[in-house]
C-alpha cells in the first residue's frame, strides 16, 4: 500500500470519526425530530386516501354509544403545508350527512366548513377550539386533524421496550396556538418507524389522556396504518375507540374534492 | 298534491325503478324518520273560528332514498314528505323536499329536480336566502322550506363556485288556515293565489350565486330575479279572507363572514326591486364562543345581531326593520348532542319583544327529543305581531330515526 493511500485511508477514518462524534453529540431536540421526521416520512407519498371507521364511546359506568364515520384525505406532500380532510358522518342517524372540511395548517390556525344538512347549510366556523371534544368524544379536534411534523418542537427522551419492539420516546411540545396540552409523550417504534402510543399532559401538566394506536398494517404503497385507536381519559375514565376498516388509496380524489363548494353534494 | 307533481312524482318513480335494475356497484342509502309534535299554547285563540283547544298535535315522516352510481359521476335522491296535523288542514301537507338526478364532472354539476339550497350567514334572519319557499305553518322561525324544482349548474374554479339556477315553477307559501294559530283576523285564501305575472306560478325565475373564501372571509353575492317569495296580502271582495299577491322582484344580496379566533363577524344584505319601490335591508353582527367553559367540555356562545328593513309601506310587511337580537348558545359537547339556544329579538322602534328558546338532546341512538318554547310580549293594537299576541307556546318533538 502506497503511502499516499495510508494518508488518505487515515483522513478519511478520523473525518468519518468527526462525523459519528459529530452525531452523538447532537441534541436530545435534534434527535428528536430526526425520530418524528423519520416516522412521518414513511408516510409521505400516499396520496389521497379514504377510510370508514366506527367510533365506539363508552363513559365511566360502561355506557356505550357509537357513531359511523368517513374520512377522506388529500395529501399537500410539502412538509410546510397542511394536508386536507373531509369527515362525513353516517351515523347516529339524526345528523347523517353533517360533514367538517379542514384545511389543515402548520401553525395558523385550521381553515374549517361544517356542513348541517337538515338546513342545507355551510358553515364556516372557527378552528381556535383545538382542544374541545370532537362529536362528543374523548378525541379532541387537535387530536383528530392531521398531525402534521412541524406543528411540535421534539426532545429525544429515552428508548423502551414496547410490547416486544424498541421504541424512543419522544416528548413534544405543540408550536400552534390554543392547545390544550401543555406536553404530549410519544412512543415510536424502532422498526417500523410507527407511533404506538402518545400521552397527553393537560394545562395543569397531569396527565390526560392515553392514546394506543394498534393493528398496524402495511399496505401495497408501502404506507402503515393503525386501525385501532384507542383513547382513554385517565381523569374521567371515559373512553373513545376508533376501528378503522381498510384504507383505499389512489382512488382519484383531487384537490378539487376538498372545496366548501362540494359539502352540500356529498350524499 | 295538484296533477303537475303528481305526474313529477310518477316519472320519478319511473326513473328510480330504471337506477334500481341497472344498479351494478351502484350505492343506495334507505333511511327515514317519523316525529311527533304537540304544541301548548299559553292562551286561548284570539280569532273567531280558530281551534279553541290550546293542545295542537301533528305528526309528520320523512322517507330518503339516495342514490350513486358505482363510477361516483351521477347520483339521484328522492325524499317525500308528508305531515298531518289535527287542528289546521292547511298545515297538513305532502311534499318532495328532493327529488333530483344529477351528473358530476371534474368542474361542474348539473342537476335536474326538485332540491332545498341554502344561502347566507346570520343567525337570526336569513335575508340573502330566496331560492325555496318558506313552509311558514310548518314553524314561525321560517327554516322550514319546500323542494323548489329548477336546473342548476354548479361550476367550480380555482376562483369560486358559481351557481347558476332556472326555476320553471314556482311554490306558493304555506299559511294557517282558518282552524290554526299564527294567523291575523282574516285567515289567508291559499286557493287564490294572485300573480303579477300573467304566466303565474309558471313564471322562469332565475338566479345567479357566486361564492368563495379569501383567508379568513367567506363571501356569497347573489341574484335574483322572479316570482317574489314573500307575498303581499291583500283583502278579497267580500272581505272575508287575505289573498296572496305574489310580485315579480329582483334582488341583490351579498353575504360575509370574518372568520378569527373565536369570533365570528357576519353581514347579510340585500337590495330588491319591484315593489313599489326599491328598497334595502341588512342584518349583521358577531357571535362570540367561549370554550370549554368552567373546565368542562361544554361551549358557551354569544350572539348580537342587528336588524335593518328600509321598505315601505307597499311591500310585505317585515317585523325585522329596526331589531336588535341577543342570543346566547350553549352546546354540552356530550355524546347527546345536547345544545340549548335562548334569544331575545327586540323592536327598537316599538318595545316588542319576542323570546325564543331551543333545546335538543339524543336519547340512545336513534331518538331526538327538541323543545320549543316562543313569546311574544308588548305588541300594540297597531303592530303587526298583535295578531299573534295570544299565540305564545311550548313545543315538545319526539322524532325517532330509521
Amino acid at each position: 500500500m502506497k503511502f499516499k493511500t495510508i494518508v488518505s485511508l487515515v483522513i478519511l477514518a478520523a473525518f468519518a470519526v468527526m462525523l459519528t462524534s459529530r452525531a452523538n453529540a447532537s441534541t436530545a431536540e435534534e434527535q428528536g425530530f430526526e425520530i418524528a421526521a423519520r416516522s412521518d416520512r414513511t408516510d409521505v407519498g400516499f396520496g389521497e386516501s379514504e377510510v370508514e371507521l366506527k367510533m365506539i364511546l363508552r363513559n365511566a359506568a360502561g355506557q356505550q354509544s357509537s357513531r359511523s364515520l368517513r374520512i377522506s384525505t388529500f395529501e399537500k406532500p410539502d412538509e410546510t403545508v397542511g394536508d386536507k380532510s373531509l369527515v362525513l358522518f353516517d351515523t347516529p342517524r339524526d345528523i347523517e350527512g353533517t360533514a367538517l372540511l379542514s384545511h389543515a395548517k402548520i401553525l395558523d390556525p385550521d381553515d374549517q366548513w361544517l356542513y348541517l344538512p337538515a338546513l342545507k347549510r355551510v358553515k364556516r366556523i372557527s378552528s381556535s377550539n383545538k382542544s374541545g371534544p370532537f362529536v362528543g368524544s374523548e378525541f379532541a379536534f387537535e387530536d383528530f386533524t392531521a398531525i402534521e411534523l412541524n406543528k411540535f418542537d421534539y426532545k429525544h427522551i429515552g428508548t423502551v421496550d414496547c410490547n416486544g419492539l424498541q421504541c424512543d420516546v419522544l416528548e413534544r411540545l405543540p408550536r400552534y396556538e390554543n392547545s390544550g396540552y401543555t406536553k404530549q409523550v410519544a412512543w415510536v417504534d424502532q422498526t417500523d418507524f410507527q407511533i404506538r402510543k402518545v400521552e397527553f399532559y393537560d394545562r395543569r401538566g397531569d396527565l390526560l389522556k392515553v392514546l394506543e394506536l394498534k393493528d398496524y398494517r402495511q399496505y401495497e404503497n408501502g404506507v402503515w396504518r393503525a386501525h385501532l385507536l384507542s383513547m382513554s381519559n385517565v381523569q374521567t375514565n371515559k373512553q373513545t375507540d376508533l376501528i378503522y376498516d381498510d384504507y383505499r388509496f389512489d382512488i382519484g380524489l383531487s384537490e378539487g374534492d376538498f372545496v366548501k363548494g362540494r359539502l352540500s353534494r356529498l350524499r | 298534491m295538484n296533477n303537475a307533481n303528481t305526474s313529477r312524482f310518477f316519472l320519478l318513480a319511473v326513473l328510480l325503478s330504471a337506477l334500481v335494475a341497472q344498479a351494478d356497484e351502484a350505492s343506495w342509502d334507505f333511511s327515514a324518520n317519523v316525529e311527533l309534535q304537540t304544541r301548548f299554547f299559553t292562551q286561548d285563540a284570539a280569532w273567531s273560528g280558530q281551534e279553541s283547544n290550546t293542545g295542537q298535535f301533528s305528526f309528520a315522516t320523512t322517507a330518503e332514498v339516495r342514490w350513486r352510481n358505482a363510477e361516483n359521476t351521477q347520483r339521484a335522491s328522492f325524499i317525500p314528505y308528508l305531515r298531518w296535523d289535527q287542528a289546521d288542514d292547511e298545515r297538513s301537507l305532502v311534499d318532495l323536499r328532493e327529488a333530483y338526478w344529477a351528473y358530476e364532472a371534474d368542474s361542474f354539476e348539473l342537476l335536474i329536480g326538485s332540491n332545498t339550497v341554502f344561502w347566507g350567514v346570520t343567525e337570526s334572519l336569513h335575508l340573502v336566502d330566496i331560492i325555496n319557499q318558506t313552509d311558514a305553518v310548518a314553524d314561525i322561525d321560517g327554516e322550514d322550506k319546500l323542494g323548489q324544482p329548477m336546473v342548476n349548474l354548479a361550476l367550480q374554479r380555482d376562483w369560486g363556485l358559481m351557481n347558476l339556477y332556472v326555476m320553471p315553477y314556482f311554490r306558493e307559501r304555506t299559511f294557517a288556515g282558518t282552524n290554526g294559530r299564527f294567523r291575523a283576523p282574516l285567515p289567508v285564501d291559499t286557493d287564490r293565489p294572485q300573480y303579477e305575472s300573467s304566466t303565474e306560478e309558471k313564471h322562469v325565475d332565475l338566479a345567479l350565486r357566486y361564492s368563495h373564501y379569501i383567508g379568513d372571509v367567506d363571501i356569497g353575492l347573489s341574484l335574483f330575479s322572479g316570482t317574489s317569495r314573500e307575498p303581499r296580502l291583500v283583502p278579497n271582495e267580500a272581505g272575508n279572507a287575505l289573498l296572496p299577491y305574489y310580485d315579480q322582484i329582483e334582488q341583490f344580496g351579498v353575504d360575509l363572514q370574518y372568520t378569527r379566533d373565536a369570533w365570528l363577524w357576519k353581514l347579510e344584505a340585500i337590495v330588491r326591486d319591484g315593489f313599489a319601490e326599491t328598497f334595502a335591508a341588512a342584518v349583521g353582527g358577531f357571535e362570540y364562543t367561549f370554550y370549554q367553559v368552567g373546565d368542562s367540555a361544554a361551549d358557551i356562545g354569544m350572539l348580537l345581531e342587528y336588524q335593518y328593513d328600509g321598505r315601505g309601506e307597499q311591500e310585505p310587511i317585515s317585523i325585522a326593520d329596526n331589531d336588535l337580537f341577543v342570543g346566547t348558545r350553549l352546546a354540552l359537547n356530550d355524546t347527546q348532542d345536547t345544545a340549548v339556544l335562548a334569544g331575545v329579538g327586540y323592536d327598537v322602534d316599538t318595545g316588542e319583544t319576542f323570546i325564543n328558546i331551543e333545546a335538543d338532546r339524543r336519547f340512545g341512538e336513534d331518538l331526538v327529543v327538541e323543545f320549543r318554547g316562543r313569546f311574544l310580549s308588548g305588541a300594540r293594537p297597531q303592530d303587526l305581531t298583535y295578531t299573534l299576541a295570544n299565540d305564545d307556546y311550548l313545543q315538545l318533538q319526539l322524532s325517532r330515526y330509521f
